[in-house]
């Protein structure tokens, strides 16, 4: 029998479908791969008995003709999405032990399409880093190496655990968090497809928050179908999240052509930055020319404020996240160490239960929100970030869909850019100012980098329109022919 | 009615700014759909979302939104059509989230103003500056165990109302009736129970003093903690003294914030400027600004209930009652109804004067609300007829009055069953006369030397009438019968 992990989510289903093979064997499948492949680290909880019993449920209903739309397909989910009655951690030592009692919307509609549950994914701690480096748990060894070297890569970050794990054939799909490239870099960086959806579109109730503003759950897996179908159970309005948008989700997955005639690209001359990888720019000139080869027409367009994308990203997340971290104060929940008197219990248990980038974050955001600086720079970032939206309103009053690149580099090893956070922050630079204009893009891996690394394409669109951008992404899938597997999986598969 | 401080280098006035907190009655907390009855058991009230867990979203509940609107309303304020929500940011344990949800630079309710009715029956026009919403913080219980604080939630997230007045209060008396009067409005919207001892009205003070003419403002300090209408005189009138005294002593007043020991009747430091916290305020990222719309607006408006500001002048109007009467009637809505029950068809002044003397004197003696009062509207308005017809007399009524007080009863009943039913019969009224003058010549002398003696006659004809005579009538009939006054 063939190995049921080399399969995509969307072949998976079809497969239970015809009865080909159970739910069971589909999940017992992944569950071997997960145990063979530790070494990654992609999990910080694997939940196999929980998965069988969702596969078992799963074949019950198959049986009987019954089931939803992603029914028996185990996938795996970023340990910052609250599970219930299942250790969630968020990457950091502070929730040590922390077990809730309720699901994030998104994971629970997941289960109720029918989804088995893996287990969760690793990540950089409070989704807070682009390499996984930060996490509590160790960092994620990207399953892509470079060719003829076999020294660890990063999976990129935050939403590591679940990009390496879908590119290691370990789950079929797996959700991530996106708020300043989360699910798009570490996409890029493992030769998967991953959408952040428009900020609204997936509620955000149960997800550990970062920034809130800018916080976006979103599917990965190894196709754009497949992301397009995860997304379809993932999304849609919860009236428990009020920025959640109360709008109709359309059956993306039904809609795929892969067809971009007489579509506009827009190309944003911003993006060509000093010192970027040449075969990035290559590889976005030539994603450019197999879109026009469809019929599609490339306008340049301008996206004048994209150089403070960065700094404003820099201030308005962290200033969020020193808020919302407040509550880990070892009081209701997770680690506390005591201390003499209140304010030593917090102090040690913050200083024992954040790791160094938490701390920095927390740092610079309570001070760009204190008196005397707020308005120099929370405001005032406030103010560009509406500049930023402006740019992108402009540009898609003359384009349908904006293509560039994801990010200015293939992976790179774990200790790279560990002692420079501002060349670690700079990997943020094409996925930032979508966040911060609330739009849906995606990554979608288009060929390799001269040492044999995936490198991704990001296709950016307007609010509310993911159609598009989907399209988009599987006419580039479609062209580029990626379907490459990670060095040494070969010979496993 | 000035109030001035007499200190050794002149005379002092204090500038008074009142910040109250009410709590908003709704069934549901601001955020979330935890139940907000008083005395539950501890943390048997808490959301996660009140508990601050990781991933929690606080979704603004319309209903609080409808009653701040209502009572911006009612306080002839303005109405922001966009307000925003922000986060205080501080630590403490009864604040789970490490940050409260409050509203800060954009409140919901912008200025309007609440009329005072002082005692003389004059008014003066107190402003407020704002109202606005924000989540209550948890309870902590520092003496329940010996080596822990505990934490009760029940509280957290329970929809406040901060109303916040302009410094334009002069004397401890107007801040009790700002007090007062603010707590009827409350009630006659039904946004607030004003209930001081549950906490669901709470009073911080800002006092300041300056000597009497200054235009300008000293420094002010913030009083915590006063939350009976007994202690805001008695907070304020403490510590404008502790200011003069400090300031005539050669020392200046610190901008500090200080706490009301209602046992020790003082006001003690609780934190400077210095120590104030930076709350670092902005706006919280999972609430969108609530935008309100004309139609909403209008539609809280027209469900407004008559307020008593209304109220005191249609009483003054309809029924000719003086201001402080009509004040006293309205100054809560059961009243008023009691009242204009007993007023219908009768006279409006004779009501007035039954429910205040007569009713509120011996509710008030006896300790009983109005709402459980023995009497109700509809037999006091049966006494005043029987008054009215002269079935019986005024001094009957007083009696028949204690009785129905006493006993619950209808007042025809016990006119009937008592035979204290007015005597009318001229005849038998006029050989009672006659029996007293025949049985007390020596008082019929005196008579005619002191004409005043006319009253002790009275008073033996209505004792042997049992008190059931008229007695203007008996006058008459004595001044008849009774011989000329001499000189």
């Amino acid at each position: 029998m063939q190995d049921l992990t080399t399969l995509t989510l969307t072949a998976a289903k079809a497969g239970l479908a015809a009865k080909d093979f159970t739910a069971v064997e589909l999940t017992q499948a992944h569950l071997g791969a997960m145990a063979r492949h530790r070494d990654l680290n992609a999990f910080v909880t694997e939940t196999a008995d929980k998965a069988m019993a969702m596969a078992q449920a799963s074949d019950r209903r198959l049986a009987k003709g019954e089931g939803g739309l992603l029914e028996g397909l185990p996938i795996a989910i970023k340990d910052l999405f609250c599970t219930e009655g299942v250790l969630t951690t968020a990457g950091s030592h502070i929730l040590d032990g922390f077990v809730p009692p309720y699901e994030s919307t998104v994971s629970r509609k997941l289960w109720e399409a029918g989804a088995v549950c893996l287990g969760k994914t690793n990540l950089d701690e409070f989704a807070m880093g682009s390499s996984n480096m930060t996490s509590y748990h160790k960092g994620v060894r990207n399953p892509w190496t470079r060719k003829g070297e076999n020294a660890a890569l990063v999976p990129g970050g935050s939403s590591g655990g679940s990009a390496a794990a879908v590119a290691a054939r370990l789950c079929l799909g797996a959700t991530g968090t996106d708020t300043g490239g989360s699910i798009r870099q570490p996409a890029a960086f493992t030769g998967t497809v991953g959408i952040k959806p428009t900020y609204g579109r997936c509620s955000r109730l149960g997800i550990v928050a970062f920034a809130s503003s800018l916080d976006q759950a979103g599917p990965m897996a190894r196709t754009v179908e497949d992301c397009a179908l995860m997304l379809e159970a993932m999304a849609g309005f919860d009236p428990l999240d009020a920025t959640s948008a109360d709008l109709p989700v359309p059956a993306w997955s039904k809609g795929l052509s892969g067809d971009v005639q007489g579509l506009r690209i827009g190309i944003p001359k911003e993006y060509r930055m000093e010192g970027m990888d040449g075969r990035i720019e290559a590889l976005w000139q030539e994603g450019a020319d197999w879109l026009r080869a469809r019929g599609a027409e490339t306008v340049e367009v301008s996206l004048p404020h994209t150089k403070y994308a960065l700094p404003v990203y820099y201030i308005i997340a962290p200033a969020e996240a020193s808020s919302n971290l407040a509550r880990y104060d070892g009081m209701r929940f997770g680690l506390r160490v005591e201390g003499r008197n209140l304010r030593e219990t917090y102090e040690k248990t913050r200083a024992a239960g954040f790791g160094d980038e938490v701390k920095r974050r927390i740092l610079i955001g309570t001070y760009v929100l204190s008196a005397g600086y707020y308005d120099a720079y929370y405001l005032k970032a406030q103010k560009v970030r509406r500049l930023i939206k402006e740019d992108f309103d402009r540009a898609f009053g003359q384009v349908d869909a904006i293509l560039a690149p994801a990010t200015p580099t293939a992976a790179f090893r774990g200790g790279e850019k560990m002692d420079d956070p501002v060349a670690m922050y700079l990997n943020d630079v094409f996925t930032v100012p979508v966040n911060l204009a609330g739009l849906p893009a995606l990554s979608v891996p288009a060929g390799l980098s001269g040492d044999g690394l995936p490198l991704g394409l990001q296709v950016i669109g307007k609010a509310w329109d993911e159609a598009t951008v989907l399209n988009v992404g599987r006419a580039i899938e479609n062209a580029a022919g990626f379907g490459l597997l990670p060095y040494g999986l070969g010979e496993a598969a | 009615m000035g109030y001035e401080i007499q200190g050794n280098t002149g005379v002092w006035e204090i500038v008074v700014g009142l910040e109250v907190h009410a709590q908003v009655t709704s069934n549901a907390k601001l955020f979330s759909g935890a139940a907000t009855a008083y005395g539950a058991a501890p943390n048997a009230q808490v959301s996660p979302v009140d508990a601050g867990m990781p991933g929690q979203l606080p979704v603004l509940n319309g209903y609080c939104v409808e009653q701040a609107v209502r009572t911006g309303l009612g306080l002839k304020a303005e109405i922001n059509r966009e307000s925003v929500f922000e986060r205080k940011n501080y630590f403490y344990p009864d604040l789970p989230a490490g940050y409260q949800i409050s509203q800060y630079a954009h409140p919901i309710v912008g200025k309007g103003e609440l009329t005072l009715d002082m005692p003389d029956g004059t008014t003066r026009g107190i402003g407020i500056t704002r109202l606005h919403l924000e989540m209550d913080a948890g309870k902590s219980l520092h003496n329940q165990q010996d080596d822990a604080t505990l934490i009760d939630l029940n509280r957290s997230g329970v929809a406040l109302m901060e109303i916040v007045s302009e410094p334009d209060i002069r004397t401890p008396e107007e801040a009790v009736l700002y007090m007062r009067k603010l707590r009827s409005i409350l009630r006659y919207l039904g946004t607030c129970d004003g209930n001081m001892e549950e906490g669901s009205l709470r009073c911080d003070a800002n006092v300041s003093v300056r000597k009497k003419g200054d235009a300008g403002f000293g420094t002010r300090c913030e009083i915590k903690n006063v939350n009976s209408m007994r202690f805001v005189a008695r907070a304020i009138e403490y510590e404008a003294r502790r200011q003069v005294e400090l300031i005539e002593g050669g020392g200046t007043v610190d901008q500090e914030t200080r706490l009301f020991d209602a046992q020790k009747g003082e006001t003690r430091s609780m934190r400077s400027k210095e120590e104030a916290h930076d709350y670092r305020y902005f706006p919280d990222p999972d609430l969108l600004p609530v935008v309100l719309d004309e139609a909403f607006i209008e539609r809280i408006a027209a469900g407004l209930p008559e307020l008593p500001d209304a109220k005191k002048a249609r009483y003054m109007e309809a029924y000719g009652l003086g201001p402080y009467d009509a004040g006293v009637l309205v100054a809560d809505r059961t009243t008023g109804d009691y009242f204009e029950a007993v007023a219908a068809g009768r006279d409006g002044k004779q009501a007035a004067n039954w429910v205040i003397n007569d009713l509120f004197g011996s509710l008030g003696k006896a300790g009983i609300a109005l709402e459980n009062s023995p009497v109700g509207p509809a037999a006091l308005g049966q006494l005043l007829d029987l008054l009215n017809a002269q079935t019986i007399n005024g001094r009957t009524a007083k009696d028949v009055f204690a009785l129905m007080f006493e006993t619950g009863r209808d007042p025809d009943r016990i006119v009937e069953e008592r035979g204290l039913r007015q005597v009318t019969d001229a005849g038998a009224i006029e050989a009672e006369v006659d029996r007293v003058i025949a049985a007390n010549p020596g008082q019929v002398e005196t008579y005619k030397k002191n004409p005043k003696v006319i009253g002790w006659f009275t008073g033996q004809v209505m004792k042997a009438t049992g008190g059931k005579a008229n007695p203007g009538g008996v006058q008459q009939i004595l001044k008849a019968k009774l011989p000329p006054v001499e000189g």
